[in-house]
């Protein structure tokens, strides 16, 4: 840490800054880092590496900040040499510091010099063409700088700590400090909303900064969208964090959890890398074997190299085969890297199984609507295109209303047997079937009212099912989900109407009993209204069956002529091994 | 503390050959190709027994007057070798032995590595720094 804070000043004084401009610039170079990526380092094109614990800011926002300083560009250059950036190529927190008090001396008109630094400013002004940009940078005094500055003071190794520590004692009162003293008011919230429109303005003035990762961005940008109203600060920063791919190399800072922000799994990232585990491995606490993992991953279209690293990061206990919270850790390394992101060095906090156990012990609860509709997805999902399978996935969670426990045995039934004919398929088809299937639970819920919700999730299921590609194959399982799903609670109709409503309560239970558990109970009070309307339902849905049937039968005997195949190359291999052993013995 | 290490696959190949980098490395290359016929004698001699109670640790391969090889195999015909200068007379047979352990255990992470096919070079991080922790450890 030698460079940063000694060559930071250059020959010039140690930086003294009240505690109040301590504040509020540690808020804004944590806001700068936060923007970058959470993280450190932005080094010279090479990848000169920063040495891990220095905390800097990226050229990105920092440049915007300045510029939103209202300063002419000549007197920003000036700045930015003489804090020292220029010199060491990054904006370490030192020169960071200077740099802003030098704007801020700037702004009152002193000459941009380091002696001018000496004597107490006023904070420096930013302005930017958004509101927004005030809320961010002019009130510091809002926003909550105690609990963002510690981390930094904890991270940051350099001497600067010790001068914060003296400017503490020195407890300077600059006429300023006053209105800084006030504690923040309502962190949280407030910091909340301003930084989701805050990275959103930054996003599209960087965006004619680096026109070239754009494509990067966009896969990205729609699945954060639905999630993000929801989420708050994480998705966007993470977002940001994730989209951003600079000119220059970042390192992660894996010093303290806060600034992890690329590493940190969010929570609809986390349910889509459950759910891609569920869908090769339907049990959440066992393991994905080597082989299938490195199937899978092989898809993502890095190199091998850069996924044996992957998997030497994740793989904590170097058994040969991941569970879920590794599994979650190695897809999200490999989405990061996807985007651009370097690979850190060692295995980043936020991303150790025990934390990820930790902080997400959500795969319990999701076992019941998952163990549904995963066990239809073909074995081998593979995502050839990341984002464009986050994107459907992610898309697709955010329909699901609650998960209820109405999701029962007979839709697990009903989706089993189209497993057995839904063979592994190419990737094309993944996309299809997963926006198929993935809209069922929807439709089971609503089974207390089958009458009203038969007609509701028919109309669902038609739009959806009508999403899915033309191909014949992969619209027949999903249709036979649908029609499957369906017909465990039309049987009931079916035989309630002939009796007219009689003693339907009775029917239905027993009727029901076996195969579909839960819902059928509750239709009885509302069977009555609508027989008519369910009887048309059942007859376009009794078409549906068999024409599903017919495509069924005809894939069924295709894929059993593939297997044959498949079984002789197997003994014509087991032949040649049988040859070939005697010779390899030594 | 070793002076080089090399790990060696079953057809006789470099897997993973590294040395501490002031000395000639050629020479120690030289060293690790001639001690494998060392080590197949050792186990051909060993072989007669049962193969199952073939010790895996092999020694001292063969001393010269700066250096000490040692060899390990494993039970895939694997083979450790590893070069200990000489002036270092506090290295034991147990320490020899334990770092032999450290070795195989890092090469059987390597191989739970779905990634990594036999027989390709080793290039994994964590083997690396297990290897330069050897190297330099018992200066």
């Amino acid at each position: 840490m030698e460079a940063a804070a000694g060559g930071g000043c250059g020959s010039g004084p140690p930086l003294l800054l009240s505690e109040g401009e301590q504040q509020c610039y540690s808020e804004i170079f944590a806001r700068c880092i936060g923007a970058a990526g959470g993280g450190a380092g932005s080094g010279p094109p090479e990848a000169a590496r920063v040495p891990p614990g220095t905390a800097t800011a990226a050229a990105g926002p920092v440049a915007d900040l300045f510029r939103a300083s209202q300063l002419s560009a000549e007197t920003l250059h000036q700045i930015t040499e003489l804090c020292g950036a220029k010199r060491i190529g990054y904006f370490g927190p030192t020169q960071f510091y200077v740099a802003l008090k030098l704007i801020a001396a700037a702004q009152s008109g002193l000459p941009v010099r380091i002696e001018s630094i000496k004597c107490e400013l006023p904070l420096p002004r930013f302005t930017m063409s958004k509101t927004d940009g005030e809320i961010r940078f002019g009130n510091p005094a809002e926003l909550h700088g105690t609990t963002v500055q510690i981390p930094y003071l904890i991270s940051e190794k350099n001497t600067f700590k010790r001068m914060d520590d003296e400017d503490k004692q020195q407890e300077t009162q600059s006429p300023t400090m006053s209105p800084l003293a006030s504690p923040p008011s309502s962190p949280p919230h407030y910091q909340r909303v301003p930084l989701s429109h805050g990275y959103s303005k930054l996003r599209s003035s960087t965006e004619q900064m680096h026109p070239a990762p754009y494509e990067a961005r966009q896969p990205l940008v729609q699945p954060e969208g639905p999630s993000l109203g929801g989420q708050g600060t994480k998705p966007p920063r993470h977002q940001a964090s994730l989209i951003r791919s600079f000119s220059v190399e970042r390192e992660p800072q894996d010093n303290s959890n806060y600034p992890d922000e690329p590493w940190r799994i969010t929570e609809e990232q986390r349910e889509y890398y459950v759910n891609q585990f569920r869908s090769l491995q339907p049990d959440p606490s066992s393991f994905i074997s080597g082989s299938v993992a490195k199937n899978f991953f092989t898809k993502s279209k890095l190199s091998i190299p850069e996924l044996s690293y992957i998997w030497e990061l994740s793989d904590a206990d170097c058994d040969g085969a991941l569970t879920l919270p590794e599994f979650c850790a190695a897809f999200h390394l490999i989405v990061a890297r996807k985007n651009g992101y370097p690979l850190p060095e060692g295995l980043p906090p936020t991303l150790q199984p025990e934390y990820l156990q930790a902080a997400f012990p959500k795969p319990k609860w999701e076992c019941a609507l998952f163990d549904s509709y995963s066990e239809s997805m073909p074995a081998n999902q593979q995502p050839p295109d990341l984002n464009r399978m986050e994107k459907l996935s992610i898309k697709d969670m955010a329909d699901f209303p609650v998960p209820t426990q109405d999701v029962t045995g007979d839709d697990k039934q009903a989706l089993k047997s189209t497993t057995d004919e839904a063979l592994p398929k190419d990737m094309s088809e993944d996309p299809a079937t997963k926006s198929g299937l993935l809209p069922l639970p929807p439709a089971l819920p609503p089974r207390p009212c089958p009458s009203q919700s038969e007609q509701a999730s028919e109309a669902e299921l038609h739009p959806q099912l009508n999403r899915a590609p033309s191909q014949a194959a992969e619209s027949s399982p999903t249709k036979k989900d649908v029609t499957h799903s369906q017909p465990p609670s039309k049987p009931i109709r079916r035989k309630l109407r002939p009796e007219n409503q009689a003693t339907e309560n009775q029917e239905a239970s027993t009727t029901v009993g076996g195969p579909a558990s839960v819902g059928a109970v509750k239709p009885h009070p509302t069977v009555q209204k609508q027989s008519s309307k369910q009887k048309k339902a059942i007859q376009t849905a009794i078409r549906k069956n068999k024409e599903a049937n017919a495509v069924l039968a005809r894939l069924n005997s295709e894929l059993q002529q593939q297997l044959k195949e498949v079984h002789q190359e197997r003994i014509a291999l087991e032949n040649q091994l049988e040859q070939l052993r005697p010779v390899t013995v030594l | 503390m070793a002076v080089c290490v090399a790990v060696i696959a079953k057809e006789n190949y470099p897997l993973y050959i590294r040395s501490v980098p002031m000395e000639n490395e050629l020479k120690f290359h030289y060293m690790v190709h001639t001690s494998l016929d060392v080590v197949d004698e050792k186990v051909s001699a060993m072989g007669k027994a049962l193969v199952d109670q073939r010790e895996l640790y092999l020694g001292l391969l063969y001393p010269t007057e700066d250096y000490k090889v040692y060899g390990y195999v494993t039970n895939s015909k694997v083979k450790f070798v590893m070069v200990v200068d000489s002036s270092n007379t506090a290295l034991r047979d147990n320490e020899i032995r334990s770092m032999f352990r450290k070795l195989h255990n890092s090469y059987t992470d390597v191989m739970c590595n779905p990634f990594y096919n036999p027989g390709d070079r080793i290039q994994s991080r964590a083997f690396d720094s297990m290897v330069t922790s050897m190297m330099i450890q018992v200066c």
